[in-house]
């Protein structure tokens, strides 16, 4: 099958790959590129453990053509932490013990990041709507949400 | 594994061309939450994709005296963040808000959500009681088909092979009209609706009901405009017995199946109390705008 070319910005470096035109961006991410922090959970938009952003806005990188990155600024969980400094959003899932078994756990990194940039100050109804897209089947979501609203409150220069 | 063949057309022109010219099975690919899962279970089959979404026309929506004009393919966390849309159409708005996950409401659109044509499909009720109008481009030209009469039955619409739903045109509503939609769901998120109900409500200077459309969805193979649950509000000041006989009149209307989300009964019941209640949002939202 004839591969396309594509040229794309993931986490702000350029970056380029061959892919199959009929390829998720999810599988390109992890087997092509090794960016192997985006989890593959049900593979049809249900749980969001593929979250990334695209030109800015959270999606399911299973529910993506891998060849309708051209162009477009990605970004994944392996671009939230700079120069090797964890983010707020990890350190809190981290002190909050906001993860088991971890694999819901970049998504909703991801998706944190996307709530806080769009909305600094959420109610703690706001954050779980909006992250109910995520789902994580064994924390029961608790220790997430602390770990949410606490990444809110430092992000906002409050705590 | 399905064999893709990919275009990216920019202008109506080239996706129309594409279609037409198409020797595979071609596909109008918007937001993909539905196509993209439907293709990943196909085997040896090959498909032309045609992304609409770098037209430019395809993904802007733009609201004047005359009403709304809705590009089909822009994604619906793009349209819930316009306060210009919701303020005119807030049930369209709080329908395209109900679609899936944050995730899928970056990707989603309102013109997908028409043509995949699902039964339970949130913005349709919504468009059909916004006497919406669908602006289908093929290579003849154009052609203009109601809301009501684009979807024919569970996941077929009315495009033939080489048309594409080019908009979606909403007419600006009559002064002091207002519209709500309302669904259920067993949870509180990300599910697909047992049953919905859009209501599209005008009120005169007396609180009396001059107009009034009904459609329901998930009850019936498509969303259904119910005249006999609009005359049962027209005429009436929203009292207890209208609301009833409107509620009445939608569950009489209804269609529906038993399955894993609901018995027969259950639809029937829910989608005439969805109704009253949507009824009664619109209303207010109508008072509200006074």
């Amino acid at each position: 099958m004839k591969k396309t070319h594509v040229t794309t910005t993931i986490n702000g470096d350029p970056v380029e790959f061959l892919c199959d035109p009929g390829e998720t961006l999810l599988k390109v991410l992890r087997d092509e590129l090794q960016l192997t922090g985006t989890k593959e959970g049900c593979s049809s938009g249900d749980c969001g453990a593929c979250s990334v952003t695209m030109d800015g806005r959270l999606v399911c990188s299973c529910l993506v053509l891998a060849v309708e990155a051209e162009g477009a600024e990605i970004g994944t969980v392996e671009g939230i932490e700079t120069k090797h400094k964890l983010h707020v959003i990890q350190e809190k899932f981290l002190e909050h013990a906001a993860l088991q078994c971890g694999i819901c756990t970049p998504g909703l990194i991801v998706s944190t990041k996307a709530l806080l940039e769009e909305n600094p100050n959420p109610t703690e109804k706001e954050a779980r709507y909006y992250l109910a897209g995520n789902l994580c089947r064994c924390t029961g979501y608790d220790k997430i949400i602390r770990a949410v609203m606490d990444s809110a409150e430092v992000m906002r220069g409050e705590a | 594994m399905v064999s893709v063949v990919y275009e990216a057309p920019e202008t109506i022109q080239d996706a129309v061309a594409l279609l037409a010219g198409a020797d595979i099975p071609p596909r109008a690919l918007a937001g993909g939450t539905d196509l993209i899962i439907q293709m990943s279970n196909l085997v040896n089959e090959s498909r032309l994709v045609i992304n609409l979404k770098k037209i430019p026309e395809f993904m802007t929506a733009s609201i004047d005296a005359e009403g709304l004009e809705l590009g089909p393919a822009m994604p619906c966390a793009e349209l819930t963040a316009r306060e210009d849309i919701k303020a005119v159409y807030p049930g369209l708005v709080e329908a395209a808000y109900l679609i899936g996950s944050t995730q899928i409401q970056g990707r989603a659109s309102v013109g997908g959500n028409l043509c995949n044509a699902s039964p339970a499909a949130d913005t349709i009720p919504s468009l059909i009681v916004n006497r919406a109008q669908c602006v289908i481009v093929g290579p003849s030209g154009e052609r203009t088909v109601a809301a009501e009469d684009f979807v024919t039955g569970v996941g077929q619409n009315c495009l033939e092979k080489d048309e594409l739903l080019r908009k979606i045109t909403l007419p600006k509503p009559a002064a002091n009209t207002s519209d709500a939609y309302l669904r259920l769901i067993p949870r509180s998120e990300m599910d697909i609706a047992v049953a919905g109900a859009g209501v599209s409500i005008t009120l005169n200077e007396d609180g009396e009901c001059t107009a009034a459309r009904v459609s329901i969805g998930a009850v019936a193979p498509t969303a259904l405009l119910v005249p006999d649950a609009a005359a049962a509000l027209i005429g009436s000041k929203l009292d207890d017995r209208a609301l009833q006989a409107a509620a009445d009149a939608a569950s009489a209307a209804s269609n529906p199946i038993t399955d894993r989300r609901g018995t027969v009964d259950y639809r029937r019941h829910v989608v005439g109390v969805l109704t009253r209640r949507a009824a009664v949002i619109a209303a207010d939202r109508v008072r509200g705008n006074r």
